[in-house]
């Protein structure tokens, strides 16, 4: 694979991320693969803003190992990327002359300047990360043309100056190309059927053709874009979005609009998570269907709220008071999100129970060109009854499956009360121990019985090493996959699409004939790998943990495998 | 379906409450249902939702939908409940811990977010269910705790008094011993367009016996009601906490959401395309 990194820098204000994005889109257009990330200061405007772009001749899914071209339109406060951006022994380095020396991190044998400033300095309202934009793209391989449509899309809401001043300071970028910085080189395909879309998108667009048409919530990082992205599309399609007071709020609400019958979510991320745990008891005891969406990041508490981690796993796992059983699901990249989520309601619907899908911060605020998902039909349906004038409904009736057909309110007969207390099968509070083992057998069976089919786990690969994750790190492990297999080294890699009910039986199959295994997670405290050793006897394996803030790089994938005598890169 | 017109014992169930004799939910109850006959609700169009609490078991005993959730949170489960369902006419029932306690908030929001909920507490400014601890309601001297053995020493909550500054659109005050005046206020309740909050002075005679005096000193607002928030805030603040009747009735309509949309969630995956 061909990839290429690099790193854009500026003041918060500068317009650094908005290059990001426009030099995605124009790479997108040029038929390149592609992801950018952003990671910004504290600040809640100004500061210091990064925008971490890679490009590929192949779909990229994680962070570089380090970045081949550094450009910054100002050093200031530049120093606190020096963890999160490391670069090429050779990485080219490239500023506005005006920025000044680089810092320490950033110095190299090949850096030059750009009369960013001053160039742009006697063109009316020129902006100087516009001249970087126009120099990007031509380094790119875009043509001006292209350049100029793309501007004049992205700013019409500012008028005829402002596109004017954008395009003529991109062409003054896009005239001065350093003759000595090679242009990028990686063979583009067609560009046919991709998207471009961030991990938020895809999830919020998973739940749309999944049926969600209520979402209560309450604004948190990394989510909030979530909502963003869902309000005025759940209002287009005829659902809607409320703002709630807390967490509380919001998945008490959802409880109340899905037991109303309308498919409902909420998304939040781990301290709106705790909060939301006994509202979640709540939905499995009453067996209300919903989807609670938690972007993950660094914790505890209030942690990292800007940076990825995947240390939500053991409160999705065992946050819930009593035996609670629900589904746990985890999206593993941006396409798959959109899968994963419409398959997380189709799930919660189908077992009348709450599905809890983790994401996390790096999958979620990550935007990626991708290849077309394909459309995936779930016959979704909840099991509905259809109460009569001569027979006594039972809402929690006992069947083999252990799905009772659910009364909607407003169907004349159906008549119940739905409750968090322990019931018989009516729905009338019982404490009774009969009563109580029926539940918990009925509450269990319903999840455990199911057939989850071939979306349980994403497995690939060939070799006597596997590697095991889940969620977004999935994206480190496949590049990692991949590079080995150039260099003629097999090993297969394993994901877990579902990871409650854990799915045994699949992950038995494709760990079957593997020697060694290791478990990669961004967890400190090995969550996942304690985990897995409930779920398979013990599980004898390697571990690798990679707490957050900075984000797991392949590279470290595959200096682990060799150090574990899988041949050497 | 009968053909007659439901009578008011048509909307109980079979389910026996859990409430000692003499308590005041019971005559709650009564007027609950002879509202919705007055109404004249089909059971199946009627969902009362509850947290936990004494009142909180009410739903159980109506034979209509019903939802008996968690403490403190019926409020924000009703209002997704109603905006999912605007066809159904959504009731919530609760006491004065779950409501102005651990609910709190929630009371707050429901009061400025005016969805056409009616919620009906029943105050006896005590924690029954869990056998007689002070509540937002309790007087600040009551005694008899063992968790505050010399009184809570905290100012009483006026409900009514935060309803009306949080927005509250229809605010109103009964006693359980004038069952009429309860079931005509949660009529009103039920027609007004937006949220309708009634405190009902609720007597608990296990562990607040001295309440039943409470007949004694309740006696009806004069006038009533009034749409002026100001003419409102003085009665309710120049008033013992005993009076009764519908305090406040804003003439405002609330807020509705935007007609619903009819597009096609496959146009959205056209935004993601180059």
């Amino acid at each position: 694979m061909q990839t290429f990194a690099l790193a854009l820098l500026g003041s918060g204000g500068a317009g650094i991320v908005t290059v990001g994005q426009l030099l995605l889109t124009l790479a997108a257009r040029r038929g390149l693969y592609g992801l950018m990330s952003k990671s910004y200061g504290p600040q809640i405007r100004g500061g210091e803003a990064a925008a971490l772009l890679r490009f590929s001749d192949t779909p990229v899914r994680g962070a570089p190992d380090a970045f081949d071209m550094l450009l910054a339109l100002d050093w200031n406060n530049a120093e606190r990327f020096a963890d999160e951006i490391p670069l090429t022994q050779d990485c080219v380095v490239v500023s506005d002359a005006a920025a000044g020396d680089p810092p320490a991190f950033a110095e190299s044998a090949r850096f030059s300047q750009l009369p960013m400033t001053t160039t742009v300095k006697e063109i009316e309202g020129g902006r100087p990360n516009m001249y970087a934009l126009g120099w990007l793209a031509r380094w790119l391989g875009s043509d001006l043309d292209a350049v100029d449509a793309l501007l004049t899309e992205h700013f019409a809401a500012k008028g005829a100056d402002a596109i004017a001043a954008s395009i003529a300071s991109a062409a003054a970028g896009f005239e001065s190309a350093d003759e000595g910085i090679p242009a990028l080189s990686i063979s583009a395909g067609n560009g046919k059927d991709r998207w471009l879309l961030s991990g938020n998108e895809a999830t919020g667009f998973g739940a749309l053709r999944g049926g969600v048409r209520f979402v209560a919530a309450y604004p948190i990082t990394p989510a909030s874009d979530l909502l963003e992205y869902l309000a005025p599309r759940l209002e287009a399609v005829g659902g809607q979005l409320l703002q709630a007071e807390d967490e509380l709020a919001s998945i008490n609400a959802i409880i109340g609009a899905s037991w109303g019958g309308v498919p409902s979510l909420t998304a939040t991320s781990g301290p709106g998570l705790a909060l939301m745990m006994e509202g979640m008891g709540l939905a499995v005891a009453s067996e209300t269907p919903l989807v609670v969406v938690n972007v993950q990041r660094g914790g505890p508490s209030t942690g990292i709220p800007t940076k990825s981690e995947q240390t939500d796993l053991n409160i999705a796992l065992y946050g819930m008071h009593g035996d609670a059983p629900h589904l746990l699901l985890a999206c593993s990249d941006i396409a798959d999100a959109t899968l994963t989520t419409q398959w997380a309601v189709h799930l919660a619907e189908s077992l009348q129970t709450p599905a809890l899908l983790l994401s996390d911060q790096f999958l979620a605020q990550t935007r990626a060109i991708i290849d077309r998902p394909a459309s995936l039909d779930f016959i979704t349906r909840r099991r509905t009854a259809e109460p009569k004038a001569d027979e006594v409904y039972h809402r929690y009736a006992m069947t083999a499956d252990g799905l009772s057909p659910m009364a909607i309110p407003g169907q004349p007969h159906g008549m119940y009360t739905a409750d968090g207390l322990e019931h018989e099968v009516s729905g009338k509070p019982s404490s009774a121990a009969s009563d109580h083992q029926q539940q918990l057998d009925k509450r269990q069976r319903k999840i455990r019985d199911f057939d989850y089919g071939d979306l349980a786990i994403r497995s690939e690969g060939e070799g006597r090493l596997a590697i095991v994750c889940w969620g977004s790190t999935y994206g480190a492990c496949h590049e990692a996959r991949l590079r080995l297999a150039e260099a003629g080294i097999d090993v297969r890699v394993l994901a877990l699409r579902l990871l409650a009910p854990f799915p045994l039986k699949a992950v038995r199959e494709a760990l079957a004939d593997v020697d060694k295994v290791l478990v990669l997670e961004q967890s400190h405290s090995a969550q996942f790998l304690h985990y897995l050793r409930s779920q398979l006897n013990g599980l004898e394996a390697d571990h690798l943990a990679c707490p957050g803030p900075l984000p797991v790089r392949a590279s470290t994938i595959i200096s682990r495998v060799t150090e574990l005598g899988y041949g050497h890169v | 379906m009968s053909e007659l017109p439901l009578r008011p014992k048509d909307y109980k169930s079979t389910v026996k409450p859990v409430w000692c004799p003499g308590c005041g939910h019971f005559a709650v109850l009564n007027a609950l249902t002879k509202a919705l006959a007055h109404l004249g609700k089909s059971k199946e169009e009627v969902a009362m939702v509850s947290g936990i609490g004494c009142s909180s078991r009410a739903p159980a005993y109506l034979d209509s939908y019903g939802f008996h959730g968690i403490h403190g949170r019926a409020l924000p489960l009703a209002t997704g409940l109603k905006l999912a369902r605007p066809d159904l006419t959504v009731l919530v029932a609760g006491g004065d811990g779950d409501g102005f306690s651990i609910g709190g908030n929630h009371f707050l929001h429901a009061c400025r977010r005016d969805v056409d909920l009616t919620y009906v507490v029943m105050d006896n400014e005590v924690y029954g269910m869990t056998k007689g601890q002070a509540s937002p309601t309790t007087p600040p001297d009551w005694d008899r705790s063992k968790l505050t053995p010399h009184g809570s020493g905290l100012r009483v909550f006026n409900p009514a008094a935060i309803a009306l500054a949080s927005g509250a659109g229809f605010i109103a005050r009964a006693f359980s011993g004038q069952p009429n005046e309860i079931a005509r206020m949660v009529a009103a309740g039920i027609e007004h367009p937006g949220f309708a909050f009634i405190q009902v002075l609720s007597p608990c005679p296990t562990f607040c016996p001295e309440q039943t005096g409470w007949k004694k000193v309740v006696r009806a607002f004069e006038p009533q009601p009034t749409s002026d928030p100001q003419e409102a805030s003085q009665r309710i603040h120049l008033d013992d906490g005993f009076s009764t009747g519908i305090i406040f009735q804003s003439d405002v309509q609330p807020r509705r959401q935007p007609s619903a949309g009819v597009g096609n969630v496959e146009a959205f995956a056209e935004e993601f395309a180059l």
